[in-house]
């Protein structure tokens, strides 16, 4: 666990159908950060995770993950895709749905062994649902489906997290455990979340930063209006240091 | 009612009819949760193609309509997936296509073909040993590749960009598993015929997805399901003497119009 960064991107422009999607992005991510990614849609958030994962190729610039190439470190990340319209009444039980993040370990052939299983357990027990592991997902609350995901991401043992929204769909009164478990999460791996909940990221991540094309990064998670404006060029709404204030200046 | 079983071209029906609803269980599901069917009805059309060139060449139409089926789930597949061209204008160029080369090549070859309706609307009692050796070995190998894959298909089926992110080779998957569908398409035909294949290959698995939760669960009770279809309908069709395939998918489908009102 020594040596390279959890992520290290230098230079990184990314051009999808002849759109600069990432200009010239420059991030270090270190062992034991938790990072929030805010940003205006269609702003790259999830071009950058997924040029994390491998899944979208850099134009230029390079991106290493724990030293390595995208896809030679996918067995060491965990993802948790954005809220994917899945079919509600699939017939699949929450177990087996946990099962899935073993398919990096297991392969194209690979077949699911006791240890797999027990993985799975373990991944249930952390974000608390062991109880529901027989369930049908459908049958489960959109914030329980979630832990589900979350557990998802978690057999893998990954030692870096990538959460693309992972509030979604919870309903506010779970909003708080939820992030207090991937607070806990966070004392054993490197986690980076994309949020559109600014209130959350100041409370609970530990650096921020905005995703507009370009990325601005803060050291800190106290984040300065001028930044934000900046990033998503019209007036936000921000919080520092938990508490909250409107900025509603107008821009031109 | 059982000695109508002594004569051997029932017997033979009967095997290949629970062969094919073992194959049909497993398969349709799959179908459904890809909501794939009507690429499935597509593959079967153009397997008309098949059965007209075998037709004219004067060998076994289905070793042709094995060929045009394959080729056919691999270029909606690889049209959809590549090009501009949405999946359901490739499935209807196919299917017209298919159907045409069809019509061709049974008209050159003299129009001779006293079995064409048996392909079209199928004829169950007109299996013959080697349609049922045929019928065997490609649902052990659809059994097999299902068996091989069933941990893939399960995350292609239930979330195909999740499966990308974890680097599951989506396309490569749903090839085969189009592949898989094109040689049940092949199996079914002589069994209800090209017409009436999807009903057949879907119903099964939606009756038993009403009532059951897991999916292998759906696939053993798809399977009852599928051979009371066929056994119902063989020995309807020889009492009283009307088409076997149209006889097992009315029966099907009045079983799923009952399922879904108990469902409800």
């Amino acid at each position: 666990m020594t040596g390279a960064n959890p992520v290290s991107i230098e230079n990184l422009w990314v051009r999808l159908d002849g759109r600069t999607v990432l200009e010239d992005v420059n991030l270090e991510v270190k062992e034991g950060d938790f990072l929030g990614l805010i940003g205006p849609n269609g702003g790259g958030k999830t071009t950058l995770l997924k040029a994390i994962l491998g899944l979208v190729k850099p134009s230029s610039g390079r991106v290493l993950v724990f030293g390595m190439s995208p896809e030679a470190a996918r067995r060491r990340v965990g993802y948790l895709p954005q809220k994917s319209l899945f079919d509600q009444r699939f017939p699949v039980s929450a177990l087996e749905v946990v099962m899935m993040g073993r398919y990096g370990r297991k392969g194209l052939f690979g077949r699911y062994a006791p240890e797999d299983r027990e993985a799975a357990r373990l991944a249930l027990e952390a974000v608390g649902m062991e109880e529901e592991s027989d369930r049908e997902i459908g049958a489960l609350s959109g914030g329980q489906q979630q832990r589900i995901f979350v557990a998802r991401a978690l057999v893998s043992e990954p030692d870096l997290l990538l959460l693309d929204e992972p509030a979604t769909g919870i309903d506010s009164s779970h909003q708080k455990e939820f992030y207090e478990l991937l607070r806990d999460l966070n004392e054993k791996m490197t986690i980076i979340m994309v949020s559109h909940d600014i209130s959350a990221v100041s409370t609970y991540v530990k650096k921020v930063a905005c995703v507009s094309r370009k990325l601005y990064y803060h050291s800190s998670k106290e984040l300065f209006s001028e930044e934000i404006e900046e990033a998503y060029h019209c007036p936000v709404e921000m919080i520092a240091h938990g508490v909250p204030h409107r900025v509603l200046r107008e821009h031109d | 009612m059982i000695e109508i079983f002594a004569y051997e071209f029932m017997q033979r029906a009967l095997i290949a009819g629970i062969i094919a609803s073992v194959l049909c269980g497993v398969i349709g599901i799959y179908v459904i949760l890809n909501r794939i069917v009507f690429i499935g009805g597509g593959i079967a059309h153009t397997a008309f193609g098949g059965i007209g060139l075998g037709y004219l060449l004067g060998k076994d139409p289905l070793i042709f309509a094995v060929l045009f089926s394959v080729a056919a789930a691999l270029g909606i597949g690889a049209i959809s997936d590549r090009s501009r061209v949405s999946e359901d204008t490739a499935i209807g160029v196919f299917w017209a296509a298919g159907m045409s080369l069809g019509i061709i090549f049974v008209s050159l070859s003299r129009g001779y073909a006293p079995d064409l309706f048996d392909y079209l609307f199928g004829n169950i009692l007109a299996v013959s040993w080697s349609d049922v050796l045929m019928i065997s070995v490609l649902t052990v190998a659809m059994l097999a590749l299902v068996a091989l894959f069933y941990k893939d298909l399960m995350i292609l089926s239930f979330d195909s960009s999740y499966g990308e992110a974890v680097g599951l080779p989506v396309r490569e998957l749903r090839l085969l598993l189009l592949c898989m569908v094109a040689l049940s398409v092949v199996v079914l035909i002589k069994i209800v015929g090209i017409i009436l294949v999807i009903a057949l290959l879907t119903i099964p698995g939606a009756i038993g997805r009403q009532h059951a939760r897991s999916l292998k669960r759906i696939m053993a009770l798809s399977i009852l399901m599928g051979a009371s279809f066929v056994l119902g309908g063989l020995v309807a069709s020889y009492l009283l003497n009307i088409p076997s395939g149209a006889t097992i998918i009315l029966a099907a489908a009045g079983t799923f119009f009952v399922s879904t009102l108990l469902a409800r």
